[in-house]
């Protein structure tokens, strides 16, 4: 089939004057295109708003498809059922074996309360901003940024940690009035402050952008990693609250450890958003002259 | 819902407007693709605006203003979750240089054609990734089968844009 000559215009100068129009338009749109690009490279958050906007219609969307799914995948607690008689079995059993260290555990528990009010060590309470599920996710494109279906009307704000039942999800990027955009872990460019829950040691955790994360230690180099070793958030930097299950290692390394989040990212079901653990620093007053 | 009869060969053409709007609004759609209920660890979803854009440039050229994917783009981008101008760019390239192509290479088949969407696919993700992504990130893999899999739906695409241009778009009833 041969195609239509649309551009060739003849001896037609309007035609002409459209076509040459036309490609100095799509020019200056690449133009535009890449400026915004270097805009949003150098300073990301300039278009929040604009995302925000977008975001505030198509955040009912997939609310409404997560909703959907939801349903569709209830059926599976049906199954449940059968098989039921044995599995209290084993669990009937397992809870007698850690009856012991439970309690050992609650009677570390007391220890610790009484010693820390001895020492009068004053905590700071983390406090949970909104409960609020994540609908959808930037699954085309190669940063690791989900939709969180609350904004700055529940109290969501830029900056703030946004954690899971099973351990920390990111942090909120961009917040309009009733959707959110979380940077999640696994971003290659999150970086959260950690520590090894074995020893305290101190290290860092970024994202590779695969679904995994990369741990190095902050304190000296060649410092082994074992798989299995689980770290939690430190609180340094004061943005994530302390104590929160971040990553746990997969092979034994030396240098840089390859991890797995702790919070299973296709599981997300409702996310918490804290506020930040300590508040921003005040901008230091203008020198007088 | 029905879908509307294939158009008799003797009744009035389509207008080019129509056919232009509804072109816009299945490369829209497309791009809204991405706000399916899934939190990705991955890339794995194929960039669908882009394969619907060039489905309807592979198949009728004369449609768009070569300007046409600023627009497209741009909402694209507002969605993806890339820089924002990246799509913006990135798709007005690939339709200037798929003039340039025509201009060239007058007589194509579908074969040619499939093989310069797969060219515009790849450079549009290879480009977007560097963009959007520092270096170090390991996302090479997935983006190389991210793009090995757009490419395979292209045919798709092109069959989805013939139909909407032949039947129109579905309609309830």
């Amino acid at each position: 089939m041969a195609p239509p000559l649309s551009r060739r215009t003849g001896f037609s100068r309007r035609a002409q004057y459209g076509v040459f129009i036309g490609y100095v338009a799509a020019a200056s749109g690449v133009l535009v295109g890449a400026v915004l690009v270097l805009l949003s490279t150098f300073n990301p958050p300039v278009f929040a708003t604009m995302r925000s906007a977008v975001a505030e219609i198509t955040t009912p969307i997939s609310s409404g498809f997560a909703g959907v799914r939801r349903a569709a995948t209830m059926p599976g607690g049906l199954s449940d059922y059968f098989g039921g008689a044995s599995e209290i079995r084993a669990l009937k059993e397992q809870l007698r074996q850690e009856h012991a260290i439970v309690m050992r555990a609650r009677m570390i528990n007391a220890e610790n309360r009484r010693l820390r009010a001895l020492l009068r060590v004053r905590d700071v309470e983390t406090t949970t901003v909104v409960a609020a599920r994540l609908v959808s996710s930037t699954a085309a494109s190669t940063r690791r940024f989900a939709t969180l279906n609350a904004g700055n009307r529940q109290g969501v704000a830029p900056g703030q940690p946004v954690r899971g039942p099973e351990g920390l999800i990111g942090r909120v990027l961009e917040a309009g009035p009733n959707a959110a955009r979380i940077l999640l872990l696994t971003d290659p460019e999150s970086i959260v402050p950690v520590r090894r829950t074995r020893d305290g040691l101190p290290a860092i955790v970024s994202g590779r952008g695969d679904g995994q994360l990369d741990i190095r230690s902050a304190s000296s180099a060649n410092v082994p990693f074992r798989a299995g070793d689980t770290f939690v958030t430190s609180g340094t930097g004061g943005l994530y609250p302390p104590n929160i299950p971040v990553a746990r290692v997969l092979a034994d390394s030396g240098d840089t450890a390859t991890a797995r989040t702790l919070a299973n990212p296709d599981s997300l079901d409702f996310a918490i958003v804290q506020r930040p653990f300590l508040s921003a620093l005040p901008r230091p007053a203008p020198v007088e002259r | 819902m029905s879908r509307a009869p294939r158009q008799s060969p003797f009744a009035e053409p389509r207008s080019a407007r129509a056919r232009m709007i509804a072109a816009a609004l299945s490369i829209t759609a497309a791009s809204l693709l991405t706000l399916v209920p899934i939190i990705a660890t991955v890339p794995y979803l194929p960039p669908f605006g882009l394969l619907m854009l060039l489905g309807w440039r592979l198949r009728a050229g004369e449609l768009f203003p070569t300007w046409a994917p600023v627009p497209l783009g741009l909402f694209d981008d507002l969605l993806s979750g890339q820089p924002l101008g990246s799509a913006m760019a990135l798709w007005t390239i690939t339709v200037i240089v798929i003039d340039i192509i025509d201009s060239r290479l007058v007589w194509r088949d579908f074969w040619q054609d499939w093989l310069i969407a797969a060219g515009a696919i790849a450079f549009c993700l290879i480009v977007a990734r560097l963009v959007a992504t520092p270096i170090r990130a390991h996302v090479d893999t997935v983006m190389l089968f991210q793009i090995l899999v757009a490419a395979a739906l292209y045919p798709l695409a092109a069959h989805v844009c013939a139909r909407i241009d032949e039947r129109g778009t579905p309609r309830l009833r």
